[in-house]
């Protein structure tokens, strides 16, 4: 019982930490490479424990991006509740590829959320990006083998590996 | 594969559910996306949970304000030495033209009292610290530390030591947030200094310049003239510094001058800003004018013996304002 209680903290903690990250600024000329961080959280959450990780949290969890970031109500959940679906539905696949493949995935879904980002974007006015826009998914990427085993290792660490 | 038994597998009935809820979420965000950007209640919204948001906001701005301290902290003495003579000069050099500016100003003054205009050249200003908050890369906007609570009101025009820097556009109980002149989405009426030329300067979707899209192909505009703020359309006061002209080229339809501009504020750099309290002249014709003097109650009596009166002048102006306030 004690042991699900910090369990769920720990997840709880992930997700808000995430949150933080996002809104921490980088000096001026590192700033397109900041990766999206909740959803590379997330992601990691999808594939450790799925049963976890649902549409509804992804959805939550946008709409409070989407409230400290003061961006359109709604952008960051569409875009997390879509990368959360595809990512669960391939989680058994995704969990048995060998670490460049998951990197390769991660790209291919951070690329996908940038695409939405963009077109929700250009949908309520705003003009096409520039191409930086585009760097943040490959920083994303080259920094999932790392997140993922700090994570992994972070849980092991704290003994909350479930069973 | 016992592994797999547990999880849902995507052959299954569960793959439909998971289907449908993913499109019940979608549109629900795209509702959401709608409504918000039709009615934009988001700044309410966020004004409601401001107890959660500037918190956030705080702490978030913690590390950014720590290497801050961290930098000034491991600067070695030499460097401080030197800013702090800098920083001095430029103080003295400030001061002295202050003192100028101010015998100056004092001048204009009475010669626009002379003129009865009732520009003024005071600032009536409010300082604000930046939070080192990133609200997304791409969007130009800052986050200040005064609020509603500090009498900020979405408009308010945001400037540092050089030049126009934006203007806010949500205000929360104790924190604000300003939208900068090189947002896509921003333009801002500006004069060419040198020439008088009014035209529009955009923001730019390519970083940290300023476009002018619609400049007359006949009109002469130089690299390195100076925009200054011309206060139509009653956002910016006259008079501001904007920027400064870096390239002029031709539409490619050849039937404008497009330009580019560097802003003259430090908007990556600048910690410290001023908030200016009185908005500019509203732009159209001027109100008319308010009588002067004393009310019309209170002119003294024209069959009263001349000695009553003080002055013959003020006796003249509210003789003159009474027909105007008494006349049924």
């Amino acid at each position: 019982m004690n042991k699900t209680r910090v369990r769920q903290l720990w997840f709880a903690a992930t997700l808000l930490i995430s949150l933080f990250l996002m809104l921490i600024p980088l000096p001026g000329p590192l700033m397109p490479l900041k990766p999206y961080w909740p959803a590379l959280v997330l992601l990691y959450w999808c594939l450790q424990s799925g049963d976890r990780v649902t549409l509804g949290l992804a959805f939550c969890l946008g709409v409070a991006a989407d409230l400290f970031d003061g961006v359109l109500l709604g952008e960051q959940a569409l875009r997390l509740t879509a990368m959360v679906f595809i990512a669960l539905r391939f989680r058994s696949r995704l969990r048995f590829f060998p670490m460049w493949q998951q990197s390769l995935a991660v790209l291919g879904l951070l690329v996908n959320d940038r695409i939405l980002l963009m077109l929700v974007r250009v949908f309520s006015g705003d003009p096409l990006p520039p191409p930086e826009y585009w760097i943040s998914p490959l920083v994303g990427a080259a920094l999932w083998p790392f997140l993922f085993l700090i994570l992994d290792d972070l849980r092991a660490r704290l003994r909350i590996h479930e069973a | 594969m016992a592994l797999n038994r547990d999880d849902q597998s995507p052959l299954f009935a569960a793959g439909v559910v998971g289907t449908l809820r993913l499109i019940v979420y979608l549109a629900l965000a795209c509702v959401l996306m709608v409504l918000d950007h039709r009615g934009g209640w988001l700044p309410s919204v966020r004004y409601g949970l401001s107890l959660v948001v500037e918190p956030v906001y705080r702490i978030a701005g913690l590390p950014s304000q720590g290497f801050h301290a961290a930098t000034v902290a491991f600067a070695d003495r030499q460097r401080l030495t030197d800013q702090n003579q800098r920083l001095r000069e430029d103080l003295l050099l400030a001061n002295a033209k202050l003192n100028r500016m101010a015998s100056v100003a004092e001048q204009n003054q009475r010669l626009k009292e002379l003129l009865d205009t009732q520009h003024s050249l005071s600032l009536n200003v409010q300082l604000a610290r930046l939070i080192g908050v990133d609200l997304g890369s791409f969007r130009h906007r800052i986050v200040l530390n005064v609020g509603a609570r500090d009498k900020v009101r979405p408009g308010q025009v945001v400037i540092d030591a050089r030049g126009v820097m934006g203007q806010i556009v949500e205000v929360l109980p104790t924190t604000s947030v300003a939208m900068l002149i090189t947002d896509p989405n921003h333009a801002i009426p500006v004069t060419i200094e040198r020439t008088g030329l009014r035209t529009i300067a955009y923001g730019s979707r390519a970083g940290d310049m300023l476009m002018l899209p619609n400049i007359p192909v006949s009109a002469d505009v130089q690299v390195g003239d100076k925009l200054v703020t011309s206060g139509l359309g009653g956002r910016f006061p006259p008079g501001f510094p904007v920027g400064e002209i870096r390239d002029v080229a031709q539409t490619p339809s050849g039937t404008f001058l497009s330009a580019q501009a560097r802003p003259a504020a430090d908007l990556d750099r600048s910690e410290d800003v001023l908030l200016l309290h009185d908005l500019a002249e509203n732009a159209g014709p001027p109100e008319p004018a308010q009588e002067a003097g004393p009310p019309a109650s209170l002119a003294p009596d024209p069959n009263a013996p001349p000695a009553a009166t003080p002055a013959p002048a003020p006796t003249g102006a509210s003789t003159a304002a009474a027909p105007a306030g008494g006349a049924p």
